[in-house]
């Protein structure tokens, strides 16, 4: 039950995008084509589980230890940025076709503020390992569910006759606001 | 007269939020009120200001291999140093901005200018740029926490100015996304007229 909760919060009362504005920029940038805003919801889901997790052992075992948890911001940023690299190696060495698939995404996500705000929302909110882990995987599926909803409504608006100034990015976020609105429907569920 | 240019293009004609697009998070994200706007703004421009002073310094001795991890690390303490500093002399303003004062350190704006500007300039430029850059990430904060606040408030810098109810659905998130949407189209609209 607990984990039902946070599954369905993390998805769609305080989504990662439109409720909490983590990964504006990729939300904003690769959201063109429906196929791309896949490959980037997949190349997060990968790297925020995976991050969310190395940063909470990190956390408990090396911080809190040794009380230096005002180094947490350093720390994080420092693994994630590693971590990223690593996956990408690996996955270049292990599985070349889906290092194809994410292989462009991988870089961009260091610099994706959905991982560090999840990693540092996992301790403020005391989950422990498991907890940690399904809010990471919730996050990034609430990630990609934004992500593929505002693509397909981006595909559209190509077609659309819209005024000179308020061609691409104007149009495309007055759009995420109403999206945004959309979801607002849902607070008040959990 | 050169340097006059560097601290002013961030302003309108290159300003970080409007024009060049990066640092959206946070400019979504704590715009509730003028106030946050500001205070977000200053805490970046800190952060700017110190970490291309440091990245123009080093920039010579940094192996090109370990740039970006070493200009990663310059600036997560600057943010580091922010954050203690902010939960000791204004907690309230470190409450409101909660999550995203540790995330300036993924801010673009201020790797995108330590890597692409003041890895490559002198040390003046640098700051120069930093203070530009950042005064002017300040500004696009604190206009659109303005009118947010007005909107979905009825308040400036927590004056009151309208009574009774407002549109609160500025305040919430769909409010962010529409309000920067119709700025950036303003903003369009006044570069082109300007060129």
């Amino acid at each position: 039950m607990e984990y039902f909760i946070i599954i369905i919060s993390a998805i769609f009362v305080s989504n990662i995008v439109l409720n909490q504005f983590l990964g504006i920029c990729p939300f904003i940038g690769v959201s063109g084509k429906v196929s791309t805003s896949i490959g980037m919801s997949g190349a997060v889901l990968f790297v925020l589980t995976i991050a969310t997790m190395v940063t909470w052992l990190i956390q408990i075992y090396i911080l809190i230890p040794f009380g230096i948890t005002f180094l947490q911001t350093i720390f994080f940023i420092l693994v994630i940025a590693a971590l990223v690299q690593m996956v990408e190696l690996i996955l270049k060495k292990v599985s070349p076709p889906l290092y194809q698939a994410l292989g462009i995404f991988l870089p961009l996500i260091t610099t994706n503020c959905a991982v560090l705000g999840v990693a540092i929302q996992a301790h403020s909110k005391n989950f422990n390992l498991m907890e940690s882990v399904v809010f990471a995987i919730a996050s990034a599926i609430g990630f990609g569910l934004a992500m593929v909803i505002f693509a397909g409504m981006r595909e559209h608006l190509d077609l659309m006759k819209v005024p000179a100034g308020m061609k691409g990015v104007p149009i495309a976020l007055v759009t995420a606001g109403i999206l945004a609105m959309a979801f607002m429907g849902f607070s008040g569920l959990v | 007269m050169n340097q006059w240019k560097n601290f002013t293009k961030g302003f309108i004609k290159e300003n970080p939020v409007f024009v060049l697009l990066l640092g959206l998070c946070p400019t979504l994200g704590v715009t509730t009120s003028a106030f946050n706007g500001l205070g977000m703004g200053l805490a970046t421009t800190f952060v700017l200001v110190c970490s291309n002073l440091v990245v123009a310094l080093v920039s010579k001795q940094i192996p090109d291999k370990v740039r970006i991890p070493t200009f990663i690390v310059i600036i997560a303490s600057f943010v580091t140093i922010v954050e203690l500093m902010m939960q000791a002399y204004v907690p309230a303003l470190f409450d409101s901005l909660g999550l995203f004062i540790p995330l300036i350190v993924v801010n673009c704006v201020v790797l995108g200018r330590a890597e692409g500007f003041a890895s490559k300039q002198s040390v003046t430029s640098s700051i120069f740029d930093g203070l530009g850059m950042g005064l002017g990430f300040t500004f696009a904060l604190t206009i659109l926490g303005g009118i947010r606040e007005i909107l979905g408030n009825g308040s400036f810098f927590d004056v009151k100015l309208i009574e009774g109810d407002a549109i609160i659905i500025f305040i919430l998130s769909p409010g962010a996304f529409i309000v920067l949407g119709y700025l950036i189209a303003l903003m369009n609209k006044m570069n082109k007229k300007i060129t």
